[in-house]
Formats: C-alpha cells, structure tokens, sequence
C-alpha cells in the first residue's frame, strides 16, 4: 500500500515549513547567551533597530510569561528576561528584510551579563549547599537546582534481595543524545490587522503549540491558528515550543508583516530537549533458577537549564521498567538535576532507553553467572499477558515470547551464544513501551484524539486529522481505515491534517500514542458514516442494513451479488435520507489501568509493545573498534496496519538505538577544556551520526499479539524497537571479548581500554572461572 | 544583485542574486524550486544534492557561479513530464521516505548512481549515498526502492 504522501515526497511537491514563503515576508535571527550561567544587567537594541532593513527588535521584557510543556514547571521565557541558564539561550531576536542583515543586528545588541558561577555535573548542582541556583528555589531552603525527586517502592524489596542466591550491582553511565532531525526547527508568524494570528512551525504539538502561544503573548486562543506542514524528522525533537515559535508571532503582531525564523543546524543541536544523561546504579537479586526476586535502581538525571518534560522523564526512569519480566518487589529513587546545559528532554523511548541498557546488561550477567542461556533466563521471567506488573500497570496483549522466539531462530542464536570465536558474539535483550500515555499533558476529561470526516457527493471522503504526521505515516494510517471502514478507494481519500482551524484536537505526536487513538477515533467516526449508508441503501434495496456490504467502491447486497451500486450512489441515498454526510469520532483512555498511588498515572497506558533484538558483533581487539554486522529486530506491534511501515519503524529505531550504543554523544567542554558549556560538537559531521556505511543490516520480524482494544488490534511500533538496540550490542560485545560496557557510546577508546583493562587484570590475578566470578558476586 | 543563467531541468533561467548565493540558495529563493532542501548548510547531510552535468553535488556548499553553464536536475526534474522516475515510484512503494526531508537529496544521487551504473550491487548503492544522511529509516527501504528501480530500468 502507498502512503499518501509518499509521491508528494519523492517528487519534491512536499512543502515544508521553509519552503513557504508569504508577500512580504521578513526574516528573523535570535541573539544567544554567550554565557552557561549569567544575569542580565541591561539590554540596548538601539543600535540594532537603527539598521537599515531591520524591522523590530523583541526581548525578553516584551514576553515576561513562563511557560512549560508540564503546566506544573513553567520556568522558561520565550526570551530571557533577567537570567540565561545556558550557552545558546535565547535572549533578543530580530526581524528584517533579509537573513543577512537579521545576523548583522545581532551584533549590534549590547547586552551586559554579569556571569554566575555555572553547573555542569549533576551531583554538584544536587549538592549545591546556597544559591545563587540555576533556578528559585520553589520553597525556601530547597535546593533550586533540584527539578524532582521520585522515590517509589513495591513489594518487599530487601526481603527479596535476602531471598536471592545471587545478587548483581552495577554502574551505568548513558552520556545522553540528541535527536538530529534532518530538517532544522522552522517557523512562520503573521499576525493580521483583524487580531488572527497564524503561525506555521516544524512542530509534533500543534494543539499545546495553540495554547501556549496564546497564554504567553496574551492572544484569544479562538483568534490564533496553527498549521503544521509535514515535518522533516522530530523524534521527540519537536514536541515542545520553542523560543523562535513565540519570536515569529511577537515580531509579526509587531510589524504587521509575515516572519520567519529557521534555525541553523548549531541552534538545532542547543535547542536539544534530547534524551537526558542518566547516572544510574542497580541491583538486581535473582534464585539459582534464575527467577527476579528483587531490583533496586538508584537515578540521577542531569536536565540542563529548564525543567521540560523532566517531571514525566524521572517518573519513566523506574515506571517503564516493570515489564516484559515479573519482578517480586522493585524499588526506584530518581533525582533530576538542573544544570548549565540545553534542556534535556524527550527522545524516542522517553525516559526508559536508559534504565533498560542498565537493566538488560543486568540480565545478562545473572545469566553469565547463573550459566543460563540469556534468552531461557528472559523466557523464564516473563509475565505474560492480561496481568498487573509489581507497579500495578495493566498489561492486555502480550508477544514477547513471541518475540524471543522469533529473534532466536532467525539469528540461528543457539548455534552462535558463547560458541563464536574470541572478538565475535551475540546479544539479546528485550524492552517494553507504552502505547500512548493514559493522560493529556493538562488534566482534562476531554478525549485525546478526535478526528472528523465528510463525505462529498463525488464519492470522495475528506479527513480532518488533528494528528500530526512527521513521517511515521499517520495521515496513510486513517486513509486506510477509512478505506477499510467505507469501501472508499485510496485514492478517493484527501487528508487535512495538523491545522487548529480546521481540525479536531489531537493532542499530538508523541509517547507513541497516534495508530492507537486516533485510530480508534477514526474507526468510530467511520462506522457512523457506514450505519447511515446502510440504513438508506437497505431501505432502497428493501433489506436488513447488515445485509449492505460496502467494499472496494461499490455497496453490495451480501449473499445476492447482483445487487450491488456504485458507492457514491450509496452515499447520495445516505445524504437525501440524513442530510449533509460526515461523522466525528474520538478517543479517550480507559481509567482503570493503574494504581492509586502518588505517580501511578504515569506510566499508564492503554496498551503496552515488546520487542526483542539479538545483534551480532565483531569486535577488534587490537583497535576497540566494533562492528555491528546485524540486528534481528521482532516486535510485537498488536497488527501491523501497514506492514511496510511498522518495518520502517522497527529499522529507523534499531538503526537510532545502534547510534546511540557505539556514535553518539551530546557532550559538552568543561572550563578546563576551554569553556564551560560549549557544545562538543554542533554539526553533523563531528556529532556523529551513521550514514550508510556505518548502519549495519537490519532484519525485521513483525510479531502481531492482536490487542483487545487497538484498532484492529495495533500497538505502537514507533518507540519500542528502539530500547533492545543498545544493551543487546553491549551484551554481544561481551559475549566477543569478555567485557562489560557500562559507559556510552562504545567508541574504540573505551572498548579497546576495557580489553587492555581485563587482560591487566587477568594477568595480575590467577585465571578465573565463570563459576567464581558467579560466587564472588553476592 | 547580478544576475546568473543556468540551466535547469531543461529550462534556461535567468535570476538575480546577491554575489555570495549558493546554488541551494538560488533554486530555493531565486528560483522557487524548493525540493532541494537544507538541513545543515554546510555540506555535512546531503539533503541539497541535486545533479550538475551527471554528477551528485552538494549544492549548499556550490557557489552558484560555478553552476553557469552547467546542466543542473533537482528532485523537480527527474520525472519526465507527467511519468514519474522509477526510483520515485519505488520510494513510495518500498516506505523509502518517512519525513521526507532527506529524499530529494538521495533520490539525486541515487539517479545520478543509476545513470552511470544500471545495475548496482547492494555495496554500490551504500557507497554512492554515503554522502546522504536519513534520520528515520536505517537505509534499509532506500537500498530496497534504489535496487527494485534499477530493476525496473533493465526491463
């Protein structure tokens, strides 16, 4: 099946947010901290706003509104106002006649800073004993540097923990990275004499968009409009507003003309909001048998300068950890830290890659010690389907198994696992993730998701999708369900997506929750459509309305296949007898899901995915260097709508996940290595991302659980088939030269320092069997 | 402003730009021919790949005065007339673009691949779009779409 976009985007006809461009318009440029830590003293744009060609000059004074994407930690401005907390963080912005003379501008704003000391180490600002913190201290005597603390406990943990033969404590260090979408953060502002305000943005939250940017700039929400064009890769990215959003509708409301503003790829890489940097230790207690009787994580999240999504990311750093395993009793403590950095924030798998690279390695040394083949060990701990995990999440459809299964045969495992010659191996590991979160980001009863559709007299079916597609394909996955539902032609489908105008609300593109809701939405709004079309075609064919079957564009009359019409004939009876022809639908999660404790909301969710990954490693002794050859990637996605596409997904995670395990890292230079809270490496050749050559072969293995209550039974398949990438090439790497990578990414220094490491050890010590290691671990 | 001539998908055309312009730029803003795309301005993704003369470039890092003269195809180009390429088609067919952003780009260099070498092996096609980062799909689907339209092309 094609997507509905797809030729759109093979042939250039595609129009992204820069590829507008409105009468008139006038370009924009924002003027960054040069600081990880300062005050601002005073601001002076005179000299800029005497420049030829420039239009207006905003500051942080002309939008003194907080706001938050979590409306309980609204801490940032659209534009500094008397702090900067980062070096990249906005501060002035400019709007002129061209994009060369907005950089010019910059230049000529004198901003006096008085520099503050700076955090960049997470522990040190959670120990920080007096301000000045990155941020007030919400009560006094707190520590302002403290964005939250979660601490959560179930079951009896040191009783299992003393039930255990064996227990195995760790330290994990995940860097953090960033999602490098291909297209660069853009928008486009005009505000118009009559008080509407349009602005176009490269965004995933359209409708969270819409409303901050009413609150904060004080306009009518009925009054501000916000079109999403397609968007060129977010991943998380996108999923919040950002300075330049707010900077484009301020500098239009004052200038009157259309604004634009793109980020370049260096402003991409501060705007960040990526996948936090996790220092995490773990315990893990297990019988002889291998079975879990205990876990304990201890959690410090390093946010950089504002909160964000954090509040969501510390309680998904020990929430989502909780299946596809049984564990008896499991403990967490999560502290997120603020620190001079670019905020940290969601990157595909929020929260919970991080914790299940830890958490997998863990499993893979208790099968190491236990002699327990790492797959038997996954089996025997599996908590099935239907069931409640130890946080009290509801779990329905379950094919991890599956999975495993699948992941085994197809890398020929038994034949490979610890019987591959030194600097070869394999590894396995397995993950779970939720199918959209069981809550709006701000409490409401209203549904998540709606979708509304109308039917025209030519036979042709207009969508009006809230949705917003980024390129997983949600605008193909309701013109196939519409297709489904109605027997309508694909190419009889049109999509209008992402415009606050003319949508309903769909709270965006995020936490994997798309196929599932708007989904479901769509298949209601569809069904109403097709009671109406059968009732009047019924009536004229003197039948019982579940006798009208309508498939392939044409209603047929079941069991009497002479009795057929064209569909649009079908639809013009529907419309004489009802009236003008179209249905809403819309989506809303069931509440009895989870527990009832303080947190047990988050986490929550409708339906949950499993994946399993096996990658096949070689490993060069000699340089560190290590080559993935392969990962088998089964994921159990519920039922893939389009087969194509849930694949598309399961290889652009394992591809994201294998980035993140041996490429990348958001790092940046301490005072020592020249200025503290510099980017390491703002571009795209020096952030190193794969190209072709480095990806290695991927093989996807789609494993349908048919979930009870997904539309036709689909889970997601965007987020999930991310997490086994990483421990599953850590674990291979062990399996090929014998050591533990407990540090991200797994670059030759490392992995070539470990082997030396070992071999010292070795040497120093006598030879030491599997078995003592096992013993010496308690 | 002066005023460059180029050639482009078959058309001659004449537009003014400041001095320092860059290819990308003078499709884009000169010539409204948006398709190519910018995702880094600096030659480091790809995504500005068009065609000069036969050969894949990096049009954001080109100066435009070194494309006087030249034939230059973009993603706007490469269908002839109302008849898609065949690399297009497969794109679509094979999930090959997810966002979209990065295509245009590796459709260039998969056509300029493809027009020097017909048929080319699994490692050729990695190799010739090295140059071209895709942030959604792991290259699996874009190795599929180039070798079914090569495929396609042999018939």
């Amino acid at each position: 099946m094609r997507k509905v976009d797809g030729l759109a985007k093979a042939t250039g006809r595609a129009r992204y947010t820069d590829d507008i461009r409105l009468p008139g318009m006038l370009h924009g440029k924002i003027l960054r901290s040069p600081h990880p830590h300062a005050r601002i003293e005073a601001i002076d744009t005179s000299r800029a706003e005497a420049l030829e060609g420039v239009h207006a000059v905003v500051t942080g004074r002309d939008m003194p509104t907080t706001f938050g994407i979590i409306p309980w930690t609204p801490d940032e401005y659209p534009l500094c106002v008397d702090r900067v907390r980062y070096i990249g963080d906005g501060v002035a912005a400019v709007a002129a006649l061209d994009e060369d003379t907005a950089i010019a501008a910059l230049d000529l704003i004198d901003v006096t800073y008085e520099e503050l000391p700076a955090y960049l180490d997470p522990h040190e600002a959670i120990a920080a004993e007096a301000g000045p913190y990155i941020h007030e201290p919400r009560k006094p005597g707190w520590n302002g540097n403290v964005t939250k603390v979660v601490k959560l406990e179930f079951g009896e943990v040191e009783d299992g923990f003393a039930e255990a033969d064996l227990v195995v404590e760790g330290d994990y260090l995940f860097e953090g990275t960033t999602h490098t979408p291909i297209e660069p953060h853009c928008a486009i502002g005009l505000a118009e004499g009559d008080g509407k305000l349009t602005v176009w943005s490269a965004t995933q939250v359209p409708h969270y968009l819409h409303r901050e940017l009413a609150r904060v700039l004080e306009v009518d929400p009925a009054k501000v409009r916000v079109i999403q064009p397609p968007v060129g890769g977010a991943f998380g990215g996108k999923s919040e507003p950002f300075d330049l959003e707010f900077c484009v509708a301020k500098l239009s409301m004052m200038t009157g003309r259309p604004v634009k503003i793109l980020y370049t790829r260096e402003e991409v890489f501060y705007a960040h909001r990526g996948r936090h940097p996790f220092h995490m230790h773990y315990r893990t207690g297990a019988t002889r048998e291998g079975l879990l009787t205990s876990v304990d994580a201890e959690i410090v999240l390093d946010g950089g300068a504002y909160a964000s999504f954090g509040l969501v990311t510390t309680y998904y750093s020990g929430q989502l950890l909780t299946a596809p395993y049984r564990m008896p009793a499991y403990r967490f403590h999560s502290t997120r830290a603020y620190t001079n950095k670019p905020a940290c924030g969601p990157k595909r798998g929020h929260g919970s890659v991080q914790p299940r690279f830890a958490f997998e390695v863990q499993l893979d040394r208790i099968a190491e010690a236990l002699s327990i083949d790492p797959i038997e060990l996954r089996r025997r701990n599996f908590i099935g389907p239907n069931t409640r995990t130890v946080n009290d999440l509801r779990v329905t459809s379950n094919g991890f198994l599956e999975c495993l299964d699948a992941v085994e045969q197809a890398s020929d495992w038994k034949r490979k696992h610890r019987r591959l010659p030194y600097g070869r191996g394999v590894g396995v590991a397995g993950s779970t993730y939720i199918t959209g979160t069981n809550y709006p980001i701000y409490p409401n009863e209203m549904p998540q998701s709606g979708i509304q559709l109308q039917v025209d007299r030519s036979g042709r079916v207009s969508v009006f999708s809230g949705a917003s597609e980024i390129g997983q394909g949600v605008d193909s996955m309701v013109t196939y369900i519409v297709a489904e539902e109605l027997g309508v032609p694909l190419d009889h489908i049109r999509v209008l997506a992402g415009d606050t105008d003319f949508t309903p609300v769909d709270l965006g593109a995020y936490s994997s929750r798309v196929t599932f809701m708007l989904g479901n939405a769509c298949i209601e709004a569809a069904k109403r459509i097709k009671v109406m079309v059968q009732d009047a075609v019924a009536e004229a064919w003197d039948a019982k309305p579940g006798e009208v079957l309508l498939a392939g564009g044409w209603a047929v009359r079941a069991g009497d296949t002479a009795t057929s019409m064209p569909l649009r004939e079908a639809f013009n009876l529907a419309e004489a007898k009802f009236g003008t022809l179209g249905a809403t639908g819309s989506y809303n999660t069931p509440k009895d899901v989870h527990g009832d404790y303080r947190g047990a909301t988050i986490g929550a969710s409708p339906a949950y995915s499993f994946t399993a990954h096996v990658a096949e490693v070689e490993v060069d002794p000699e340089t560190g260097f290590v080559n993935v050859e392969k990962i088998w990637i089964a994921h159990d996605c519920g039922r893939a709508l389009n087969p194509v596409l849930v694949a598309g997904q399961m290889e652009g995670s394992a591809y994201m996940g294998f980035a993140e395990a041996l490429m990348e890292e958001q790092i940046f230079k301490s005072a020592d290595q020249g200025r503290a809270g510099l980017h390491n490496a703002p571009s795209l050749l020096d952030y190193r991302i794969p190209t072709s050559l480095d990806t290695p072969e991927l093989e996807s293995l789609i494993i349908e659980s048919i979930d009870p209550e997904g539309p036709y039974g689909a889970k997601e398949a965007g987020e999930g088939p991310l997490h086994p990438s990483i421990p599953a090439i850590a674990n291979a790497i062990h399996d090929a030269v014998g050591v533990r990578m407990n540090t991200l990414p797994f670059s030759p220094p490392r992995v070539w320092r470990a082997i030396r490491e070992a071999e010292d050890g070795r040497r120093r010590a006598a030879p030491v069997s599997r078995a003592a290691v096992a013993a010496g671990v308690k | 402003m002066e005023v460059v001539r180029l050639r482009v998908n078959g058309d001659d055309r004449a537009c003014g730009v400041p001095a320092h312009y860059t290819l990308l730029e003078t499709l884009r803003y000169g010539l409204g021919l948006t398709g190519s795309k910018q995702g880094c301005d600096k030659g480091d993704c790809g995504a500005c790949t068009v065609i000069v003369d036969g050969r894949a470039v990096l049009s954001c890092i080109t100066p435009v005065w070194e494309a006087e003269g030249k034939d230059v195809r973009t993603v706007e180009g490469l269908a002839s007339g109302t008849e898609t390429h065949p690399v297009q088609d497969e794109f679509d067919l094979n999930g090959a673009a997810q966002c979209g952003f990065c295509t245009p780009g590796i459709l260039c260099s998969s056509v300029a691949l493809l027009d020097r070498n017909p048929s080319p092996t699994r490692e050729e096609i990695r190799t010739a779009l090295a140059g071209n980062l895709c942030r959604c799909t792991g290259y699996a689907k874009i190795y599929d779409a180039v070798e079914a339209a090569a495929a396609r092309l042999g018939e």
